[in-house]
């Protein structure tokens, strides 16, 4: 038992480093007052140690905590896009004008990022229920108290409040229905639990109930029609570099956690085959529920992003058909739609961070989150205004950015899977979508800027920043190989 | 009365529990969907998170699940009690801000 224990340490590391830091975090807020932004150095610090003992695990596949956690190339893979994220969170916190305000109280700020961090990676390896359930919540908790930081602005208020309700409801509804499903199956462990539908059961009912109230909470965390209202104004209210933390990398955390739940809970005892099944529970059509879903969250989020004035929730409908695109991968459940889903995850990271990135240079230097009022910037920042365009040309999936690769390979698998109606529908609103990206790019360079305004520059850490952001998504549209063989890599889930 | 007590409708079995939790659940979610007091919506969160707590408690004493269901229900206790407080002190900085907690009325984001 001790071995065992021990032995799962060993492999805990990269979680029990983020738990140190936040710890330290709170210790140095405490004590240390003459070092500016230490919270911030102590917590990317923190990221690059995790990083590392993430390195360390490639390769590794095991089971820790009897059984309530993987560590697999799986998990190393969407740990290493987590932490990746994280590290350009904190350099974007860095220098924030909406944060300085609060520049008393940033180590609540950290504190809380890096419990929200541990939340992530634990959902990158959860195979329990429980700890599935746990890690959602910790991430959750976290990031409503994140939401409503800025606690003096009043959108930041509501919509920390509306979070929290909108959280807690879905997954009290997530929670029952695990429990139903634990009740049914008589086991938390998600092997056990596919072996035990396997071997077949008469509660078809209860089985499909708890199912579809697990989609719920997960719906909701991924932001996917119809559980995403609360999206969009969160991603207003909240400051700006929460807003991205959100869009990204909660998001990537609650796809690995559905991607591990679906892909092991329902395939049959032959595994995950090149034709992909849901043969486990019958009943509802999985397939077509979840690709509905994605079918709305396309349509849906590109439509009312065309008549959004503000930035983050544009960024925000935005997102909502990007958690439908990358849908369609898991709705295939074939081991190549699911590499699709880890490939446009990791070039999403960057590209969407990257516009994110400079809405939030934009808004520390002139305030304005209104893409009115973006009028002139192509013409006052050249270098911010090319980069802006990028990011949103690869939002849309045009070739030679990042987002066109991505784009392709998930249409591709979806095709040879037969899904032709729903690539059918993300192909249109991938045009539709077209409309409201270059809007922005518009508004930034076809409008001469005023006699008053003057150029914007940026300082070099800012620049390199960028540069780390702009130069992946460039890359990646042209050499993406070295991706491609990494998700295809990662796919060894546990126990297959 | 004997005879009464000894049939099986009133021996409590799983079936009787999983009836009250689903009766909790589903009073939780009418509190939600129809109250627009934000401490009523919490309170039915807190009435769904129980329900689910009989449901793991009645399934670890019926099912050969064994203790399983009573140690997540211990943790669901910690997670809603950790919600509670985040949501209050969440809603009360709204009610500082805005000076009403009526859902209806805090509709500054829209759109």
């Amino acid at each position: 038992m001790v071995e065992q224990t021990l032995h799962s340490i060993s492999l805990y590391l990269p979680e029990i480093v983020i738990v140190v830091t936040l710890c330290v975090i709170i210790v140095a807020d405490l004590l240390v007052k003459g070092i500016k932004q230490v919270a911030a150095w102590i917590m990317l610090a923190g990221l690059f140690v995790s990083g590392f003992f993430v390195m360390l695990q490639t390769g590794t596949t095991d089971s820790i905590f009897y059984d309530m956690a993987a560590v697999d190339p799986f998990a190393v893979f969407f740990k290493v896009l987590l932490i990746l994220t994280g590290i350009f969170i904190v350099l974007f916190s860095m220098k924030n004008t909406e944060l300085e305000e609060y520049s008393t109280r940033i180590g609540e700020y950290y504190m809380l990022f890096a419990g929200m961090m541990l939340g992530m990676m634990m959902m990158a390896g959860a195979t329990n229920l429980l700890l599935m359930f746990l890690a959602l919540e910790v991430t959750s908790i976290s990031s409503y108290v994140l939401a409503g930081y800025t606690k003096k602005s009043t959108r930041s208020s509501e919509g920390a409040m509306k979070y929290i309700i909108y959280g807690a409801v879905s997954s009290g509804i997530m929670l029952y229905g695990i429990s139903l499903l634990i009740g049914v199956t008589a086991s938390t462990d998600i092997y056990a639990i596919n072996e035990a539908l396997n071997a077949g059961t008469e509660q078809t009912l209860i089985l499909n109930l708890s199912v579809l109230m697990i989609i719920v909470g997960l719906g909701f965390k991924i932001a996917v029609v119809p559980f995403h209202f609360w999206a969009p104004d969160v991603y207003e209210g909240s400051p700006i570099t929460i807003a991205a933390l959100l869009a990204v990398a909660s998001k990537i955390a609650a796809f690995a956690l559905l991607i591990r739940f679906f892909s092991v809970t329902f395939i049959d005892s032959a595994g995950l085959s090149v034709t992909g099944t849901w043969s486990s529970i019958e009943g509802i059509h999985w397939d077509v529920l979840l690709g509905g879903m994605a079918a709305l969250a396309m349509i849906v989020g590109n439509l009312t992003a065309l008549r959004q004035d503000n930035i983050k929730r544009m960024l925000a409908y935005s997102s909502i058909a990007h958690a439908g695109y990358i849908l369609m991968g898991l709705v295939i459940l074939t081991s190549e739609g699911l590499t699709s889903v880890m490939v446009y995850l990791f070039i999403y990271l960057f590209m969407n961070l990257g516009a994110f990135y400079v809405a939030i240079l934009f808004m520390n230097k002139t305030g304005t989150e209104s893409i009115e009022g973006y009028k002139g910037f192509g013409h006052r920042s050249p270098l911010a205004g090319v980069a802006m365009t990028i990011f949103l040309v690869s939002l849309t999936g045009l070739p030679p950015t990042g987002g066109f690769v991505a784009k392709l390979y998930i249409f591709g698998a979806a095709i040879s899977a037969g899904w032709i109606w729903l690539v059918a529908i993300a192909g249109i609103t991938t045009v539709i979508s077209l409309f409201y990206y270059i809007r922005v790019v518009r508004n930034m360079y076809f409008f001469k800027p005023g006699e008053s305004d003057e150029a914007i520059t940026f300082d070099t850490t800012s620049k390199i920043i960028l540069f780390a952001l702009l130069i992946p998504t460039l890359l990646l549209g042209v050499y993406f190989q070295p991706v491609l063989e990494f998700a295809r890599n990662s796919m060894l889930m546990f126990g297959f | 009365m004997e005879i009464l007590m000894n049939t099986t409708i009133f021996v409590p079995g799983l079936s009787h529990f999983l009836v009250v939790s689903a009766l909790l659940f589903s009073l939780g979610v009418m509190a939600v969907l129809s109250r627009r007091n934000v401490i009523m919506v919490l309170m039915g969160v807190e009435l769904i998170l129980n329900s689910a707590n009989i449901n793991l408690i009645a399934f670890s004493r019926f099912t050969e699940l064994s203790l399983d269901g009573q140690m997540i229900g211990l943790f669901v206790i910690i997670i809603a009690a950790a919600e509670a407080a985040v949501a209050l002190a969440i809603i009360l900085n709204v009610y500082n801000r805005f000076n009403t907690i009526n859902l209806d009325e805090i509709n500054l984001l829209k759109g």
